[in-house]
């Protein structure tokens, strides 16, 4: 049986289109200041990080060079992985149970707006030989996604377009989000198309910000002030970035990671037991495809349950309180760190004016961004 | 934390310009894994990716890429990354998927293909420094090994012709590597004359420009015991990061690998690494770095590596000293970065296992470590490994 482990400390910079102001290791410090802070704990304290990095985002060769010094995590057991919040929570996990580290460390940001070219950057991820000569935008991948996930579900342009006026609605009760705004559906629609069906509108644009998490097992949880949200589920999955032999019709890594972090939490009926969710909304149909592969929705009923507003905040089943990255920005492999701090925030009761009352239970659903099919799931408790 | 057995290994050929992509690469090191470890992909629980920088393989999210061939899809599968340390670090990452009881085993896959980047993987090199202080001077990373090169020998009075001969040694060794790449006879004399890079870096004195990639199935006790037969074990992880500003410390000595070592030791339950370690593959890029991190790694006292060398402490063919590179290292058997770390550890099981044929030490090894380095000078990897007691 696995040994309780729990985000003891969260930290946080607010998420802005630019930051002129500060470079990402300044970002990060102010970050790790908040979450030691939050967890009561020094630099001293800390037994192991793990941090994220994509080096072609970070426009550094080797980026995990720069990841030290800001946490005062200099000469200690320190890694970095190419994966997402929830890959990263994953790893603090896996380090904390085989006792290695009794307090970890995960860091993760977005310093989105150095990329001049992001879609050159994109591109970059494609197959060299078979699809990169192309010269395609790379949010075409989305693009074809959609269609196919429109066709697969009967779901509409119109009703995805709805997702993206609830998360951008919800992040105006969020101080730390980009992009919040009243839009309407119309609005969504008639916006610049970009990649048919997907408009400008129903695309989740960049942000910059850093997020730090103290994470400890029961051992270090004694060493640590701040107040615990359990990790009761974590996994992680893929299925391959080769568009020519992936499954296009759903999010099969999704599906596989949620059946896995239902055993591992023991959920035995997981709309009644989650109090929110939130799912990756990189584009709006993706919000709405991570909740069929959560198979938390009865089949075909997703477009319904939206309509109907079980989505909303204080619905059945709010999807994205937060405001999502379509509310609060694209960061990248940090996004899903941004999901869990709204689910520690959700779960200490300390989400102000969009609090989730009694909220004991909350899932995040990460996903890394095209062309990949890798997410996970991590099922987090206030108690 | 359970423990965690070794069920096989794989590699391929190490070499410039190979033909194969870098999934195939990967595919055909982590499927000669399998076979050795007679199972099937069916059979692995996770997969963990170490790869170096995307900008060799020209592909951004790199990891991404290079899941089908490693054997990802449809599984949990993670890249973890720590620049040139990372071919050993996907050890220590495999063994926390097992150690923490998440998984009951785990495919690590290691892969470069360096030969990709035109005209000269040096240039990709650049874009490590900073981006303000150090990228506008247009280094690579000969000039910085020449920094740290001149620090050490200056700092322990040693002549170039010893360190010499650490390329003489593993050039040696590596004749006997099946996947070898730059392997030969080559007299001192050879490798000091060679060509200058950064002085006193010798083109004889550096790894080569190589493609290629290294597998190694991992399994939790259970597992292993339930497959039979003797194993050999994962007994001591350990890894350390250093500062990035590494303009701000001594370059004689290696700290980051001490850390890392001792992290690794204390696991084992090693209090006399140099009577409890029996043969070692330390990190060797250039010829110096292997005598560095012999010292770091507490096999030998400080400035004292290269002594031991000329006495032949460190030959393949020992029986009172510790057999070091009997691979033939980065300098015999080629520099594919992150595929070279798992080859070194790939090697201590080999030796362990008695798989290593006609490179297989004299003395009787119960225990073996490997160790790579990496970043800017900067981070330090260990794994170690041992026999069934």
């Amino acid at each position: 049986m696995a040994e309780r482990t729990a985000i003891v400390g969260a930290g946080y910079t607010p998420l802005r289109a630019l930051s002129p102001q500060a470079s990402f290791r300044e970002l990060v410090f102010e970050a790790a200041v908040r979450a030691y802070q939050d967890a009561g704990i020094t630099p001293a304290d800390i037994d192991s990080v793990v941090a994220l990095g994509e080096d072609y985002r970070e426009g550094t060769c080797i980026s995990d060079e720069y990841v030290p010094d800001q946490l005062g995590a200099v000469q200690k057991p320190v890694h970095t992985v190419t994966g997402d919040g929830v890959q990263g929570l994953g790893m603090a996990w896996m380090l904390l149970q085989s006792g290695v580290a009794d307090i970890v460390v995960l860091e993760g940001h977005s310093k989105a707006s150095n990329m001049r070219h992001p879609a050159h950057v994109e591109a970059m991820a494609l197959d060299p030989v078979f699809v990169r000569p192309h010269a395609w935008n790379p949010l075409f991948v989305a693009g074809l996604e959609m269609q196919r996930f429109l066709h697969e579900t009967g779901i509409t342009s119109r009703q995805a377009a709805q997702v993206a006026v609830k998360n951008k609605g919800n992040a105006l009760r969020n101080p730390i989000a980009a992009y919040p705004g009243h839009i309407t559906v119309e609005q969504v629609l008639t916006s610049q198309p970009l990649a048919d069906p997907l408009t400008e509108l129903a695309v989740a644009p960049p942000a910059d910000g850093a997020f730090v998490f103290v994470v400890a097992n029961a051992a270090g949880c004694k060493r640590c002030r701040g107040q615990p949200v359990y990790i009761e589920g974590i996994a992680w999955n893929s299925d391959t970035s080769n568009l020519a032999t992936r499954d296009w019709t759903r999010a099969t890594y999704i599906e596989k990671a949620a059946a896995r972090a239902y055993e591992m939490a023991a959920l035995q009926n997981p709309v009644a037991d989650l109090s929110f969710v939130e799912a990756d909304d990189a584009y709006t149909y993706k919000e709405l495809q991570h909740l069929e592969a959560l198979q938390l929705v009865p089949k075909g009923r997703t477009g319904q349950w939206l309509h109907d507003g079980h989505f909303d905040l204080g619905g059945k089943l709010p999807i994205n309180p937060s405001g999502g990255a379509l509310g609060c920005g694209n960061l990248h492999d940090a996004s899903a760190l941004r999901a869990i701090l709204e689910a520690v925030w959700q779960l200490r009761g300390q989400a102000g004016a969009r609090q989730i009352p009694n909220a004991r239970r909350g899932l995040v659903c990460s996903w890394r961004g095209i062309p990949t099919a890798t997410g996970g799931v991590a099922i987090l408790s206030g108690r | 934390m359970r423990r965690v057995a070794v069920l096989g290994a794989g590699l391929t050929r190490f070499m410039r310009r190979s033909l194969e992509t870098g999934r195939e690469l990967c595919w055909e090191a982590a499927s000669a894994a399998l076979q050795e470890a007679d199972l099937t992909l069916a059979d692995i629980d996770c997969v963990v990716l170490g790869t170096a920088p995307d900008a060799f393989d020209g592909v951004h999210m790199k990891g991404e890429y290079l899941l089908d061939g490693a054997g990802g899809k449809g599984k949990p599968y993670v890249r973890v990354y720590v620049g040139g340390g990372t071919g050993v670090f996907v050890v220590p990452a495999g063994w926390w998927h097992i150690a923490s009881g998440a998984f009951n085993t785990c495919l690590i896959v290691a892969e470069e293909k360096m030969s990709s980047t035109q005209p000269h993987p040096q240039g990709a090199f650049n874009a490590i420094y900073d981006q303000f202080t150090e990228r506008p001077l247009g280094v690579n990373l000969l000039w910085i090994f020449s920094l740290e090169m001149h620090r050490y020998m200056q700092t322990y009075g040693i002549p170039l012709e010893t360190i010499a001969k650490v390329a003489v040694k593993n050039k040696k060794n590596a004749k006997d590597h099946p996947a070898s790449q730059v392997a030969g006879d080559f007299t001192v004399d050879e490798i000091v004359n060679s060509e200058v890079m950064a002085y006193p870096v010798m083109r004889l004195m550096v790894s080569p420009v190589t493609d290629g990639a290294a597998a190694m199935v991992l399994a939790s006790e259970e597992f292993a015991r339930k497959k039979g037969g003797k194993h050999v074990w994962v007994e001591g992880v350990g890894w350390n990061l250093d500062t990035s500003y590494w303009t701000n410390r001594d370059l004689a000595y290696p700290q980051y690998v001490e850390k890392a070592a001792r992290m690794a030791y204390k696991m084992a339950g090693i209090t006399d690494p140099r009577k409890e370690i029996h043969v070692v593959e330390p990190y060797d890029p250039f010829a110096y770095k292997e005598l560095h991190h012999l010292e770091g790694l507490q096999l030998a006292d400080r400035g004292q590596a290269p002594r031991l060398l000329e006495e032949g402490f460190w030959d393949r063919d020992t029986t009172t000293g510790i057999p070091s590179s009997p691979s033939g290292g980065l300098l015999g058997v080629g520099n594919p970065i992150a595929a070279a770390g798992l080859m070194k550890a790939i090697e201590i099981y080999c030796q362990l296992s008695g798989k290593a044929g006609k490179r297989q030490i004299r003395r009787n090894a119960q225990r073996g470590l490997a160790q790579a380095w990496g970043d800017l000078m900067q981070v330090g990897t260990v794994m170690i490994m041992g026999v069934e007691r």
